[in-house]
């Protein structure tokens, strides 16, 4: 279980997140939807550890592990995947090298066996097929020169492989035309599980038709204001989130 | 500025200073005020990195030639000319000459190793490339960061020569690695590349001289190197297309990556055009590692020195992709992972 409490996170001595509480039992995806500048994607970035974002109070835990005090490749190893709203591009390294590279990184950490060279390239055939993606774009250097869906499809690839237990998804239907979205969605839906928690952000309520979620939260003014069922993302779409932002709190 | 003498070990009054122009980077007199005393004979140790590419060896230890000094290349042949430095506190010169006899194919495959402390090695080659020989001449430094060491190629292309050349620097107390090539004759193909890669407080200098004489010939450079800590690296590269030296296409392109607060890159290039009807470029940039990569990298899991590592290795391998042989490309690559 994700378990945030009383979150403070400052960029370049801003607060941006100001006291957010958010519990995601295992197994249940949960939405966070919220305008512009709300911190949303402060919130994916300070729980995977990116530098610059400052946590000044408060508390994240990740099925007992504390997430706020370890390195962000430890993190990863303790199952957290962030799927970033730009994937960013790595020149000179190929796709299936960085890959298997963080795979087996993730692997030595948890005390695991490496994964093969050939047993490795039979996992991302099977992984690429099921994502209708060209194998040979695994040959070129990660997200260089890829068109924003590639990138994202990417995204979801390096999921499907590294197993990750903890999904946080930033934005992850921008960028997508809607065959592209449905074969996103149905590799994130893929991944649902007893075990597994997902976090998605989102401004859209679009990606929550595709990706059905368990709860949603509202955030707005750097806390989670609202929180219900699946049917608050219509309410949201319906009627915009006016009435959450702090002026009209 | 006065007229710049040639480096003899045995007369303090031929170490350059930082106010002659082409050693302002590597100021030699600073740390080497007298001439040190000679070093001692010095064991061949372990076989040096291209061993197993086989061929005929020149070793000079400490200095010294054991057997010849001097080689002449007429077939398809392979050479290691290996400097030994093994030496507390002397010095030592050695000087080799190289010959590839029109129509040679020379794999020349040179490595600087470094043994002991605070040595001074002076090492020079001669190379003649007679018209349409080919030398390709790889070079690999392995010396310790309290050592000073000068190294000087005066190297000859006649027509049709063609010459191909990578140096891989890992730097000394102050490491000067310079190249003087000269295009004597008509239709002249060289590269001349390199890279550096200095932690501690590490000094390399890749300076090189292509002189243009001949026409229709051609340069490719291509330099990177990464600079760590308090590292500092310098690269002057100097073109000069001569009178009469028309059709020359020559391009030069430095990229370093300092990713420390007090690592430094110096570049100066230098191009100096006397001839009509020519194409010459150059390009030089300094950066740092990208900090977003980085993160992203950490984030799939990879530790951030393993990060670091592996963009590093991606920056510095194209230059490592222009080797043509193949065997001695892997031992280079090896050889540079092992030590990112």
């Amino acid at each position: 279980m994700l378990k945030i409490n009383n979150l403070h996170v400052s960029v370049a001595d801003k607060p941006i997140l100001k006291g957010l509480t958010l519990d995601v039992p295992a197994g249940e995806v949960h939405a966070v939807m919220g305008p512009n500048g709300a911190g949303k994607s402060t919130l994916g970035y300070s729980l995977s550890g990116r530098p610059g974002y400052e946590v000044t109070d408060g508390s994240a835990s990740w099925n007992g592990i504390d997430l706020l005090d370890i390195e962000p490749a430890e993190r990863a190893a303790a199952g957290l995947f962030l799927s970033f709203q730009y994937p960013i591009e790595i020149p000179g390294v190929p796709a299936m090298t960085f890959i298997r590279t963080a795979l087996n990184a993730q692997k030595r950490a948890r005390g695991e066996d490496e994964v093969s060279a050939p047993a490795f390239l039979k996992l991302v055939k099977a992984a690429s097929q099921s994502l209708k993606m060209d194998f040979d774009m695994l040959k070129r250097p990660l997200n260089v020169g890829f068109s924003g869906g590639e990138k994202k499809r990417m995204e979801i690839l390096q999921m499907a492989l590294l197993e990750p237990s903890l999904l946080i998804l930033d934005e992850t239907d921008s960028g997508l035309d809607i065959d592209a979205l449905r074969i996103v969605a149905d590799g994130v839906n893929a991944m649902r599980s007893p075990e597994r928690s997902m976090l998605v952000i989102t401004h859209y309520q679009r990606l929550l038709d595709y990706i059905k979620p368990d709860r949603v939260h509202v955030l707005a003014g750097g806390r989670i204001v609202a929180s219900g069922g699946p049917e608050l993302a219509h309410e949201l779409e319906a009627e915009g989130y006016d009435k959450f932002l702090p002026e009209a709190a | 500025m006065k007229a710049l003498a040639r480096l003899d070990l045995t007369d303090a009054a031929t170490f350059p200073s930082r106010r002659v122009e082409e050693w302002k980077y590597s100021d030699l007199k600073r740390f080497l005020r007298e001439a040190p005393e000679l070093s001692g004979t010095a064991v061949v140790g372990a076989p040096g990195p291209f061993y197993d590419l086989g061929g005929d060896a020149i070793v000079f230890a400490n200095g010294r030639p054991v057997g010849v000094k001097d080689y002449i290349a007429s077939g398809d042949q392979t050479l290691r000319l290996r400097f030994i430095s093994d030496a507390t506190g002397t010095g030592h010169t050695a000087s080799a000459r190289i010959v590839a006899r029109p129509g040679a194919r020379l794999l020349l495959l040179e490595t600087h190793e470094g043994k002991g402390s605070a040595y001074v090695a002076h090492n020079k080659v001669e190379i003649d490339v007679a018209s349409d020989a080919e030398v390709t001449r790889i070079v690999l430094t392995d010396e310790p960061d309290d050592a000073i060491s000068v190294a000087e190629a005066e190297v000859k292309l006649e027509a049709g020569g063609r010459y191909r050349q990578i140096i891989v620097a890992t730097g000394a107390k102050l490491q000067r690695l310079e190249t003087r090539l000269r295009h004597e004759a008509e239709g002249a193909d060289a590269r001349v590349d390199g890279i550096y890669l200095l932690g501690g407080s590490r000094h390399a200098d890749l300076t090189s001289v292509i002189d243009h004489v001949g026409p229709n010939g051609t340069t490719s450079q291509l330099i990177k190197g990464v600079v760590r800590d308090e590292a500092r690296g310098v690269f002057q590269g100097k073109i000069l297309v001569q009178k009469g030296a028309d059709d020359t296409d020559a391009r030069m392109g430095h990229h370093g990556l300092i990713t420390s607060e007090r690592g430094e890159i110096d570049v100066k290039p230098e191009l100096i055009i006397y001839a009509d009807e020519v194409q010459c470029a150059h390009g030089a940039t300094v950066g740092t590692l990208d900090e977003s990569a980085l993160f992203y990298m950490q984030q799939r899991g990879i530790s951030a020195d393993e990060a670091r590592a592996l963009l590093t290795q991606a920056f510095l391998i194209e230059v490592v992709d222009r080797i043509e042989h193949e065997g001695a490309r892997e031992v280079v690559r090896e050889w540079l992972t092992a030590r990112l």
